[in-house]
């Protein structure tokens, strides 16, 4: 079932919005999480890198990156977490529960890419 | 250390013998710090001793039984628990006025009878504290923060809960902007009961969704 309160509304009265106004991903989008390896303070788990998964809400309001913000960098410059959904058998190989057990979690914009 | 003690006579006396509370360990290295950091800040003025003390004490304030009354309340109150579902912040600040002083977002995981829901925060320790208080000792540690998202059914059946094949487990990790409460499910037989008979079944590891609410908290029903 898709909640509604996390997703913000569509532009109204054809207004045009600004450039990243809008979230990259939308529920339901096939995503994959980068295989970085950045030094120092991260909020991405290590199981997660280059796991696919789909994108359950978007998270509202917009936030500043944690991971930057952690160094005192980007201050105020806000973007989007998103909550994912991923398989436990598409973590784990060996995973043995219900198929469609899961692992959620949210995600900063620049950690996901689309995948097909 | 064995050592015990016994309050001499005229002091608050309980009766009973007990391992005296004293630091016999000296400070560590980040022990240390905080206290240099604290130090310093209170020193420049920054902040106040005053305020650490009163932000101790509101975080003290903060208790389960704040979590179970909005349990209590969506079970008995449908338009509640769809607000809490949509946007879990704003509904517990306008129903019961709990402030979330730490600016965190909740979202409200609601369990049904074919998925489960259970929190973990596999990089610390965040937890919904405005609403819960502090995090019990097991989720804070290794063993419970790294096995949750590994082996979730085994650490769920060391709890003592199985959950049934055909539903569905889903595990939050909580990283970032974002606090989790699970929404258990209202135990069967308890149709006649009050909101308040309700809060008092519902305990912190259901919210945490380790366990389901059962009947077996109705003893402290008073």
């Amino acid at each position: 079932m898709q909640r509604t309160f996390f997703e913000p509304k569509a532009s109204e009265n054809d207004v045009v919005l600004y450039t990243d106004e809008e979230p990259s991903f939308k529920p339901g989008d096939h995503i994959r999480v980068l295989t970085r390896t950045p030094v120092g303070h991260y909020r991405v788990p290590q199981y997660l890198r280059g796991k696919r998964g789909v994108v359950e809400r978007v998270i509202a309001p917009k936030a500043v990156d944690n991971e930057a913000e952690g160094f005192g960098h980007d201050a105020g410059d806000k973007g989007r977490y998103y909550r994912i959904s991923v398989l436990m058998r598409e973590l784990w190989n060996d995973y043995s529960g219900n198929e469609q057990d899961a692992l959620n979690i949210e995600v900063y914009q620049n950690w996901l890419e689309t995948a097909g | 250390m064995e050592h015990t003690h016994i309050h001499a006579e005229g002091e608050e006396s309980h009766g009973h013998p007990h391992a005296a509370i004293e630091q016999t360990e000296a400070p560590g290295y980040y022990e240390i710090m905080e206290t240099a950091v604290r130090e310093l800040l209170i020193e420049k003025g920054l902040i106040k001793a005053g305020e650490i003390r009163r932000q101790l004490e509101v975080l003290d304030s903060r208790t389960p039984a704040l979590g179970a009354k909005v349990v209590a309340r969506a079970w008995v109150d449908s338009d509640f628990r769809q607000r809490l579902l949509d946007n879990g912040r704003k509904a517990c600040e306008e129903e019961f006025g709990i402030s979330f002083y730490d600016d965190t977002e909740l979202i409200v995981l609601e369990n049904t009878p074919t998925v489960h829901n259970a929190i973990v925060c596999t990089l610390c320790s965040c937890y919904p504290r405005p609403l819960l208080g502090l995090p019990p000792d097991w989720y804070k540690i290794a063993p419970y923060r790294s096995r949750m998202v590994r082996e979730p059914r085994k650490v769920l059946a060391e709890f003592g809960t199985h959950i049934p094949d055909d539903v569905a487990l889903h595990v939050t990790d909580s990283t970032a902007q974002v606090r989790f409460l699970v929404l258990p499910l209202r135990p069967a037989g308890t149709e006649s009961f009050t909101e308040q008979q309700l809060a008092a079944l519902v305990t912190r590891d259901a919210m945490i969704g380790v366990i389901p609410v059962t009947l077996e908290n109705q003893e402290s029903v008073s």
